[in-house]
């Protein structure tokens, strides 16, 4: 039984030790650590003390990078300090940890271990980050378990001071800082007995102090550094010793004993494995259950990866030992082996060269990068390997490599006696149906009402809007070992949250037999079995299931809950599963739920509690049949215009089955195909837009707002759509601009629909005897209407889309008549960041080259499985690349410089040749303004002209100008990226991009915090907002990012709200594409994480300009030339209150909830900030250029 | 002179108390009504639909803030601790009660039966002199019937009433078939004291938008007249004490509702336009008027001119339409 147990993640345990022992935490954020962060702010913030009684100082730096530098200056200083990171966040700290450890400074760093961004990104674990910092000189040491995280932060702690070298505390990205587990906590006693407040004193006595001055950070030359780095020596040969030491210190503290290196297994073991992190845990569990059925088999987990201490490793290894395989969750391409290998490998040799004694056969292999999933059955594969005569070296374990032919084969059936009294349970929700919270909390319940040890796992898609959430919960009697996802016909109990995933999901492949599903369906008990699938009802009847359903969006319907069902289906599991006695559960349930929401939350208590008692009496049991029913199983519907690689591979990423894909299959340099998104049809409305032609008056408006490209505007000679279905809205166009038979329509993606209804919202076309009723309206997505705007959507795909040639651009009508290529994003429902993206792919798509900085845009823009850009008819559409997050503005300066460079060597090449071609053709080449649509479109004649011409001279020079053609037509090269990278990790770069005076388009979508890692607080964060990291609401204003750009003076300049003034934006686009040098749009973007629904979207820009909290201008320095201001104010000035604003969104409005006077102030200063920052430009748009009145205005000298 | 009234069971200084607005969310107005001579103070009222918006809020964006994506859970920072509209509601209580000697009577709004009564027993417990219950509700259902109307008024305050030991008044609107009954029905429910009348702020239609917006309209001094006549016919035939409220802007409509019978007359929108120290000047005019007629205290003239006292009682039972038509 565990003492004192709390039940938390990998990430809150590492925290609670690091908040506990430090002075400073300087921090940034990046996943999986951030929680790390937001939890230390969020206790500092609270008041919570150390252990020397003070509130540890949270500082949320520009960077990692900035967070390092922070970190080094308060060791230097003699605080102690500490930081949490991952990943590529890791490697911006590395210059810095060379200096923390070359001055031998006390520190830990706790990493969540994750992948490096290569031929992709990936936000999950594996030792890529912590093997790249091997060389810094500091200690690393590992965490298995959410209980080492734990354990090992204290242990680190204490082991840094004593020995001088600063270590990173790592444990793996999600699989452990993310798993919620039931774990012994650790009393402040001792923490207290663990913590020398002598070494903390000499700590403090070695900071640097005017009151006895030292000089540290010299230069020195070839005479002393040389020695000068050999003088660590005996600190790194003494740490090892003093790591134990602080184990054993902890053991007897605590009754957990921990060693550098930990032997599990048969005294007597042949074959073992070598490894570190998460996976330890589940090798541990298949060690015992081999053990059990007498193997001689072993593993060491080694826990102090530096430094290194062969000596005590050659002590843990049984002398039996013939074969072993070391494992690394990390790639070194290009090295004869991972590290920990060579590390082992090494420590062997040197043995075996030094006694002469023969060495074991030693193999490696690589596993679990970006969380793989690394399960018993893949260890008995390594330990069955190890007993072949020539076993495998330099293998793979967990994926099938049909290329190099590296991995193991491993039998997937095999399964470990560990979970045979467990209770494993598996829950398919929507991300927003609260199925993952009312996990936790169930896990809490049970976690706090009995004995069990409980585990929770949560895996998620990729998508913000329609996430779908699988939630992994085992209860057992023993520690739970099982590091890995619950597999085939294992899970007891079996949830489907949403009737719809039953098609998408083979989730009862994971039922086990005599288990139990639960099902959420409208259908009741009589008739649910008929419209099951069949594949459903087949796994019902051979795993001898109980079958129970619950209409829970009714439950949650008739209790006032809305549609938010996770209290409903929470009860369910409670009262079938049995786990508890079912009413002790539902008085626990009603308890937690009184905890959460207390007297403040009162009538949502009442609800909750209706929700529960009508669950209880909502849950039918079914009887099922013994044999199917009818009905068959629905038939692929494979896309006809799918490639060959589409089908092979995105529809099986798509159908969840991206695990069996083998590498020969996917792409060597992380090159994807376009358009992928318009396969993935996702159903999430539960209302469309539908349109009255009749009050339509072809504003254009719908398509520009909608931040999913699913309403769409076509114009077409009326004969095209002859053969239009009956329900094809389609009518002739307004105005007198087009074609006399030109037809227009405005048609309705439905599968693609996310049904945020800002179409209709914009809609200004309201019907002249009703007012509710619009040109555009919601109305209940029906099976009739999916299949009747399906067959419209389709038509409309297939009509032809109009000549760009002759788009009216500056007019909104016009310009939505272009193809967006950029659609159906995965970005969350109302997402105030697409629309401009999308405009810009409708405006200048056929000719961008988009650089992305990480964050939201680069997830919605480029996370598979699949993606929203895509080409149009010609095959032409944006070429998309994300570098880093810090770099993005230098990555898309390269492009336009190679762009550039190739362009003008085509030029040359052009001249040189211009004798053997039309010489008229290669002058117009030459000459050609490519300022406009039909400038580009002309130019892409020519050089088509061009190209036939240069094949047919025979020429080095043509064959190089051949492959440079294309760069004879414009590039429009666009950089993008959220405030975060703009305002904070970015900015340098942005800055030095800025004023190269290049051609770069640079878009910032500014949500006024870190959207994508949970609304961390960045510098475009408002004064007074609440944020994470800005708890108490930030108390600087928002930088002001355009006047800083305005002062290079050759740098176009705008703010944009496409939902407060479309007209502007859609100038702003295009003034900005057109102007020669730099161009930054900073483009107002709501977000979820200003606590607003985003149906309000479109209301809250126009309230944010209103209050002058947001201001619309745009700063053109060609109006310079022509003796005008170049400044232009866009906006009126502040007609409301900045309250008024300020008080819809929550991220104001609930500093009046936690800091009511700071929020008065905070109110009172914005409405300042608004007004004077509206004055100051003002005065600068009022300034007159032409009479040189700026001077004139001087006083004069006396 | 004796300006001292009896309002539900509390003896006032004098009849002017004014009624909830924004003058009460601030210490410093409350205090300077108080200084000007208002002899109690009735707070802004809490709003029960307010706190189910607030709850809404919390739920869904405090408490239900996970999207399903691997990177947040969260968007916004949970805060350990944090008020909501009740807090502050109740701390505000807390205050004028500290900060004034004058009684002060809390105001509560509720929609549900529930929210009456548990926020009218952290209102007592947090001290107020009184409770009044502002019932503000627009019987927009086609299908309640009056009588059912009437009966939600009357559970409500039984459901208030039966918990609480300090004094309840009733707000009510003059949409009913018959105030008089109305109120009859109340005093047998266990009503202290009724505050005629409520005025709904009526929505208007923004020209531009069509959008439906809410109006705020002050009210003007005709308006009192309404009460007047009310609390006319019902002086003396009911034994709860009678407030007036709605339009009475100067000493004339005061000391006319007190004339008819009212035992204290509230004040807002003149206070709202002209300043709290303008209950100074009404209040002078009030003793100066009561002066020149060498009445001796306010009791003394309460209800002087109800319907039973008046000379033409019938007066307030007349239509008078004809009346004024011909004065035009």
């Amino acid at each position: 039984m565990i003492k004192n147990p709390i039940i938390i993640d990998g990430n809150h345990a590492a925290a609670l030790i690091a908040h506990q022992t430090n002075e400073v935490i300087a921090i940034y954020p990046i996943t999986p650590s951030s929680p790390m962060g937001e939890l230390s702010d969020e206790w500092s913030s609270n008041g919570k003390k150390n252990l020397w009684g003070a509130v540890p100082e949270v500082i949320e730096m520009q960077s990692e990078g900035g967070a390092a530098g922070t970190v080094h200056g308060a060791l230097q200083a003699g605080a102690l300090t500490t930081t949490f990171t991952s990943s590529q966040g890791l490697l911006l700290m590395i210059p810095n940890m060379y200096k923390i450890a070359g001055e031998l400074t006390p520190t830990v760093f706790h990493v969540a271990a994750r992948s490096l961004a290569a031929q992709a990104l990936s936000i999950f674990g594996d030792h890529s980050d912590v093997m790249a910092i091997r060389p810094t000189g500091f200690g690393m040491l590992s965490s298995n378990s959410v209980q080492e995280a734990l354990d090992m932060a204290l242990i680190s702690q204490a082991a840094t001071l004593e020995s001088r070298i600063p270590i990173v505390h790592f444990f793996d990205g999600f699989r452990t800082s993310h798993e919620v587990s039931k774990i012994e906590s650790i009393t402040d006693e001792t923490v207290r007995a663990m913590i020398n407040d002598d070494l903390v004193q000499q700590h403090r006595d070695n900071g640097m102090s005017p009151d006895h001055p030292v000089i540290r950070g010299t230069s020195q030359n070839p005479d002393v550094y040389f020695q000068a780095r050999e003088t660590v020596n005996p600190y790194y040969r003494k740490m090892p010793e003093i790591v134990q030491s602080c184990m054993d210190r902890f053991a007897e503290l605590s009754g957990r004993q921990y060693r550098l290196f930990e032997y599990v297994g048969a005294p007597d073991a042949e074959e073992i494995i070598i490894l570190m992190g998460s996976g330890c845990e589940a090798a541990h569990e298949t060690v015992d259950h081999l053990l059990a059925k007498g193997e001689k088999i072993g593993i060491i987990k080694v826990r102090l990866y530096r430094p290194f201490a062969s000596e005590t490793f050659l002590q843990t290894i049984p002398e039996s030992v013939r074969r072993i395989a070391v494992l690394d969750r990390t790639k070194e391409p290009g090295a004869d082996g991972e590290p920990l290998y060579k590390d082992i490998m090494t420590t062997l040799a040197d043995r075996a060269m030094r006694d002469g004694n023969p060495m074991p056969l030693v193999t490696a292999g690589r596993y679990g990068l970006s969380s793989k999933e690394f399960t018993p059955a893949m260890i008995k594969g390594i330990f069955d390997e190890l007993k072949k005569e020539q076993p495998k070296h330099h293998f793979t374990v967990g994926i099938r490599d049909d290329v190099t032919f590296t991995n193991l084969e491993w039998d997937a059936s095999f399964v470990t006696d560990a979970n045979k009294n467990v209770t494993r349970c598996l829950f398919y929700g929507l991300g927003s149906d609260g199925t993952v919270s009312a996990n936790k909390n169930s896990i809490k319940i049970i976690g706090e009402e009995t004995d069990l040890y409980t585990q929770g796992y949560f895996v998620y898609d990729s998508k913000k809007a329609g996430a779908v959430t699988v939630s992994h919960l085992r209860f057992g009697p023993d520690p739970i070992r099982s590091t890995y996802l619950i597999g085939d016909n294992e899970a007891e109990f079996v949830a489907c949250h949403q009737p719809f995933f039953l098609e998408r999901y083979d989730m009862l492949d994971n039922a086990a037999q005599n288990g139990v599903f639960l099902l959420n369906t409208q259908h009741g008990p009589d008739a649910i079995w008929e419209r099951l699938p069949h594949k459903v009802q087949q796994r019902i009847i051979e795993k001898n299931l109980r079958l129970y359903v619950i209409d829970a969006y009714s439950v949650a319907e008739e209790s006032g809950m809305g549609r938010r069902i996770n209290t409903v289906m929470q009860t369910c599991f409670f009262a079938i599963s049995g786990i508890l006695p079912k009413d002790e559960a539902i008085d626990k349930i009603k308890l937690a739920v009184k905890k959460t929401y207390g007297r403040k939350g009162r009538r949502i208590v009442e609800r909750n509690f209706k929700a529960i008692d009508s669950a209880l009496a909502n849950l039918h049991e079914v009887a099922t049949p013994s044999e199917t029913g009818s009905s068959a199983a629905p038939a692929d519907s494979i896309p006809q215009r799918a490639s060959e690689f589409v089908k092979s591979v995105t529809l099986e990423l798509i159908a969840e089955r991206g695990n069996q894909l083998p590498v020969s299959l996917l792409p060597d340099n992380g090159t994807w195909p376009l358009g992928t998104a318009a396969l993935e049809k996702r159903n999430l409305a539960l209302q469309i837009p539908v349109l009255d032609e009749n009050l339509c008056i072809h504003c254009g408006k719908c398509p520009f707002v909608c931040p999913h490209a699913a309403i769409r505007s076509k114009a077409f000679p009326a004969d095209a759509a002859s053969d239009a279905p009956e329900s094809f809205k389609h009518v002739k166009i307004k105005g007198r601009e087009f074609p006399q038979d030109t037809h227009i329509v405005y048609q309705v993606a439905p599968e693609d629909c996310t049904g945020c209804g800002l179409c209709v919202e914009i809609c200004p076309a309201k019907d002249k005897s009703q007012a509710n009723r619009k040109a555009l309206n919601m109305e209940p997505y029906t099976p009739q209407l999916r299949e009747q705007e399906r067959i419209n959507w389709d038509y409309f795909l297939k009509l032809p889309e109009f000549d760009r040639n002759q788009v009216k651009w500056r007019t909104m009508k016009g310009s939505m008549l272009a193809q967006p290529l950029f659609e159906f994003s995965g970005a969350c429902v109302g997402c105030g960041e697409t629309p401009y993206i999308k405009l810009a792919t409708q405006l200048f798509g056929d000719r961008m080259m988009i650089a992305n900085a990480t964050g939201c845009s680069s997830i919605y823009g480029g996370n598979l499985p699949t993606t929203p850009y895509t080409t149009n008819e010609d095959g032409r559409g944006p070429t998309w690349n994300n570098s880093l997050f810090e770099d993005n503005a230098e990555f898309g300066l390269g492009f336009r410089l190679a762009v550039d460079q190739h362009c003008e060597h085509a030029k040359i090449l052009l001249q040189q040749l211009s004798h053997e071609l039309d010489q008229e053709l290669v002058q117009q080449v030459l000459d050609a303004d490519q300022s406009d649509e039909v400038g580009i479109y002309e130019q892409r004649q020519r050089v088509a002209t061009l190209v036939d011409a240069l094949k047919k001279l025979d020429s080095p020079p043509a064959h190089e100008l051949l492959s440079l053609t294309d760069y004879l037509v414009k590039k429009s090269v666009w950089i993008i990226g959220g405030d975060g990278w703009a305002y904070d990790i970015g900015f340098g770069g942005l800055d030095h991009a800025m004023a190269s005076g290049r051609d770069i388009n640079i878009l910032v979508l500014d949500t006024e915090v870190y959207s994508n890692t949970g609304g961390q607080a960045s510098k475009a964060t408002p004064l007074g907002a609440v944020a994470k990291f800005a708890a108490s609401g930030k108390s600087a204003i928002k930088k002001d990012l355009a006047m800083i750009a305005m002062a290079y003076e050759n740098v176009y300049v705008a703010h944009v709200a496409f939902g407060a003034k479309d007209m502007q934006t859609l100038r702003t686009f295009m003034e900005a594409e057109a102007y020669p040098g730099p161009s930054l749009i900073i483009a107002y973007s709501p977000c979820i994480a200003h606590g607003i629904d985003l149906k309000n979207n479109l209301k809250q820009q126009d309230l944010a300009i209103k209050s002058g909290h947001w201001q619309l201008f745009r700063f053109d320095p060609r109006r310079a030339d022509e003796g005008k201001n170049p400044l232009q104010l866009d906006s009126k000035e502040p007609s409301i209150a900045f309250n008024e604003f300020a008080d819809t969104e929550v991220r104001f409005s609930m500093l009046r909830r936690t800091h009511p006077e700071q929020a008065d102030e905070f109110m009172r200063k914005s409405g300042e900030q608004a007004r004077t920052r509206f004055d100051h430009y003002k005065q600068l748009a009022d300034i007159d250029y032409k009479n040189d009145a700026v001077l004139t205005q001087l006083p004069e000298k006396e | 002179m004796d300006l001292s009234t009896q309002y539900l069971g509390l003896t006032l200084k004098n009849p002017l108390v004014p009624s909830a607005s924004p003058l009460s969310r601030h210490i410093d107005s409350a205090k300077r009504l108080e200084d000007a001579g208002a002899s109690a103070l009735v707070m802004y009222s809490l709003f029960e639909e307010e706190i189910r918006v607030e709850d809404e809020l919390f739920d869904t964006f405090l408490y239900n803030q996970d999207i399903g994506h691997a990177e947040a859970d969260s968007y916004r920072p949970f805060p350990e601790q944090h008020g909501s509209i009740i807090d502050n509601y109740l701390a505000q209580l807390n205050l004028l009660k500290q900060s004034l000697d004058i009684p002060v009577i809390a105001s509560l709004n509720g929609v549900s039966a529930g929210g009456w009564v548990d926020h009218a027993l952290e209102i007592q417990q947090t001290g107020a002199d009184a409770l009044e219950l502002n019932v503000y509700y627009v019987a927009a259902d086609i299908d309640e019937s009056g009588e059912e109307v009437e009966q939600r008024y009357i559970d409500t305050l039984k459901a208030v009433k039966c918990c609480l030991e300090i004094p309840v008044v009733v707000k009510i609107s003059p949409y009913f078939s018959s105030v008089a009954n109305m109120v009859r029905r109340l005093e047998s429910a266990g009503a202290d004291g009724v505050s005629l009348f409520n005025r709904f702020y009526q929505p208007g239609i923004d020209l531009e938008s069509l959008d439906v917006t809410p109006q705020l309209q002050l009210s003007h001094s005709g308006e009192s007249l309404l009460a007047m006549r009310w609390i006319a016919m019902l002086h003396n035939k009911v034994d709860l004490t009678l407030a007036a409220t709605g339009g009475i802007h100067n000493a004339d409509d005061a000391m006319r509702l007190l004339l008819a019978g009212a035992d204290v007359t509230h004040l807002c929108a003149t206070l709202l336009k002209n300043s709290p120290e303008y209950l100074a000047t009404i209040l002078l005019q009030m003793q100066q008027w009561m002066e020149e007629r060498e009445y001796e205290s306010v009791e003394q003239l309460k209800g002087s001119v109800s319907q039973q006292h008046a000379a033409d009682p019938a007066a307030y039972e007349r239509a008078n339409y004809i009346e004024v038509l011909r004065s035009i």
